[in-house]
């Protein structure tokens, strides 16, 4: 892919609708821009990602908004997603997506990552894995830790809404110990499992758990955590995005619930090895970050 | 099952069930045969030149300007449109759209037919669209519209089409284009 596939021929562009131009005119291309792509181009730019079908509020949302607008090179971009909600806003996402069957997005990210480095080996392609905690935590937890054991590199971001909403809230290994959802009603009997930590242990060369409150933040974090994975291997994000139907909230209420959970289960946790973290200041220095 | 429609609106919009295939290299397939290459495209021209409301539908791989070929495909089917005196109405991605699309202007592959009906398009040609997204489009289009479809395609062909030519290239499309002068002259169109 590059940014060529949205150069409309001349011959069509006046059959073709505006949305469609201001793609091509207006979005934030790494390729074609001169300064760096990043949130600040949501108030402006043509946005990646504009319509979506998801419930109205909801800061999964607002979280793939910023996830795109910090992406390095979005043209050069290939994202993996799961079964759960958030394979609902991919179809809307002007970027290569593939969506693989529930739990298999790691294993089938690592098999993209290494054909394209095959098939481009002149051209940095990044390969970002994006799932609810569903498919990361549960169903998926052996592709995704083996990914990290085999060093892949690719970055893995869980969209963590500690239930699996879409089929009316059941509890995934997320879920927090105690909590009660419709189709939960005894409570979950054992603690939230850290996924942040298997992360680390499992050989992940960067770990973050926030939440998406700060979107200047996250951009930060997507950003660092793609520039590893391109040079020393797989990175990892959890990411708390709540379901606010599931939890009784109303469509405004999303931001101070992730507010609080930063002073709470989503206090800040960081961890980068002593390499990303030179490669980082080395990014710095380039004006990468 | 009613009786209208190219395909009957059968409930088993699927051409293979039928037991028809995509052609064999050099060949076109018409409804249901096997014929010359020229033989298809003096038809599909036939066809575009005396329905009502005649459309082509130009796909991502000819809208955009990734590559010389699409280029060059650009520059032919905006003529092939105006020998044919068709209008066009692009596809150009194939991402579902919510609340609905506007069939005014825009064909949609996972609901082509929205766009056939509101247009009253009675025969078109598919071009540039990518075969998985064809296949399913037309489909759809043969089982709910009486539209005749055309598959103007790069590799094989599509089945699903009541005319599909295969391996078309911008060499290939410039002789469609010199046939569908012939036919316009033949017609007095």
């Amino acid at each position: 892919m590059s940014v060529d596939i949205y150069k409309i021929n001349p011959e069509f562009r006046d059959i073709m609708p505006q949305e469609i131009i201001d793609l091509e005119d207006n979005a934030t291309w790494a390729g074609e821009s001169v300064e760096k792509r990043g949130i600040n181009d949501l108030t402006d730019k043509k946005e990646i990602l504009e319509e979506h079908s998801l419930c109205a509020g909801c800061p999964e949302a607002a979280a793939l908004r910023y996830i795109l607008a910090a992406l390095p090179t979005p043209e050069e971009t290939i994202i993996v997603n799961s079964t759960g909600c958030t394979s609902l806003m991919f179809p809307h996402i002007a970027l290569h997506t593939v969506h693989s069957l529930f739990g298999n997005q790691n294993a089938v990210a690592s098999g993209i990552k290494r054909v394209l480095e095959w098939r481009f080996p002149d051209k940095v392609k990044d390969v970002v894995v994006l799932a609810g905690d569903g498919a990361t935590v549960d169903i998926g937890l052996d592709y995704t830790l083996q990914s990290f054991f085999r060093q892949e590199k690719i970055t893995t971001i869980c969209f963590d809404n500690e239930v699996y909403a879409n089929t009316g809230g059941q509890e995934s290994g997320s879920t927090p110990k105690g909590q009660v959802f419709k189709m939960a009603p005894k409570g979950k009997a054992f603690d939230k499992v850290p996924m942040w930590e298997l992360a680390v242990t499992s050989g992940c060369q960067y770990s973050v758990k926030l939440t998406a409150s700060a979107p200047k933040k996250v951009a930060k974090v997507l950003r660092e955590a793609v520039l590893i994975a391109r040079e020393l291997g797989p990175t990892y994000i959890h990411l708390y995005t709540p379901c606010i139907l599931e939890i009784g909230l109303a469509a405004n209420e999303g931001l101070w619930e992730m507010k609080e959970q930063d002073k709470d289960r989503f206090a800040d946790f960081k961890f980068v090895t002593p390499e990303a973290e030179a490669y980082l200041k080395e990014c710095k220095k380039k004006g990468l970050l | 099952m009613a009786n209208l429609g190219p395909a009957y609106y059968s409930p088993y919009p699927v051409a293979a069930y039928d037991g028809l295939l995509t052609p064999p290299e050099g060949k076109a397939l018409l409804l249901t045969d096997i014929v010359d290459e020229e033989v298809a495209m003096r038809e599909i021209a036939r066809v575009m030149l005396t329905s009502e409301n005649a459309t082509i539908f130009p796909g991502p791989q000819v809208l955009y300007a990734w590559n010389d070929e699409a280029k060059k495909k650009a520059t032919l089917i905006k003529e092939m449109a105006e020998v044919l005196n068709a209008k066009m109405i692009p596809m150009y991605d194939y991402r579902p759209k919510y609340p609905k699309i506007d069939a005014e202007v825009e064909i949609n592959p996972n609901h082509p037919n929205l766009t056939i009906w509101h247009n009253n398009i009675k025969a078109c040609i598919f071009v540039g669209v990518h075969c998985h997204y064809a296949n399913v489009a037309l489909k759809i289009v043969r089982s709910e519209t009486d539209c005749y479809t055309a598959a103007i395609c790069g590799l094989s062909g599509h089945e699903d089409a009541m005319a599909t030519i295969r391996d078309q290239h911008s060499e290939e499309m410039a002789k469609f284009i010199k046939i569908a002068k012939e036919v316009k002259q033949e017609l007095g169109k």
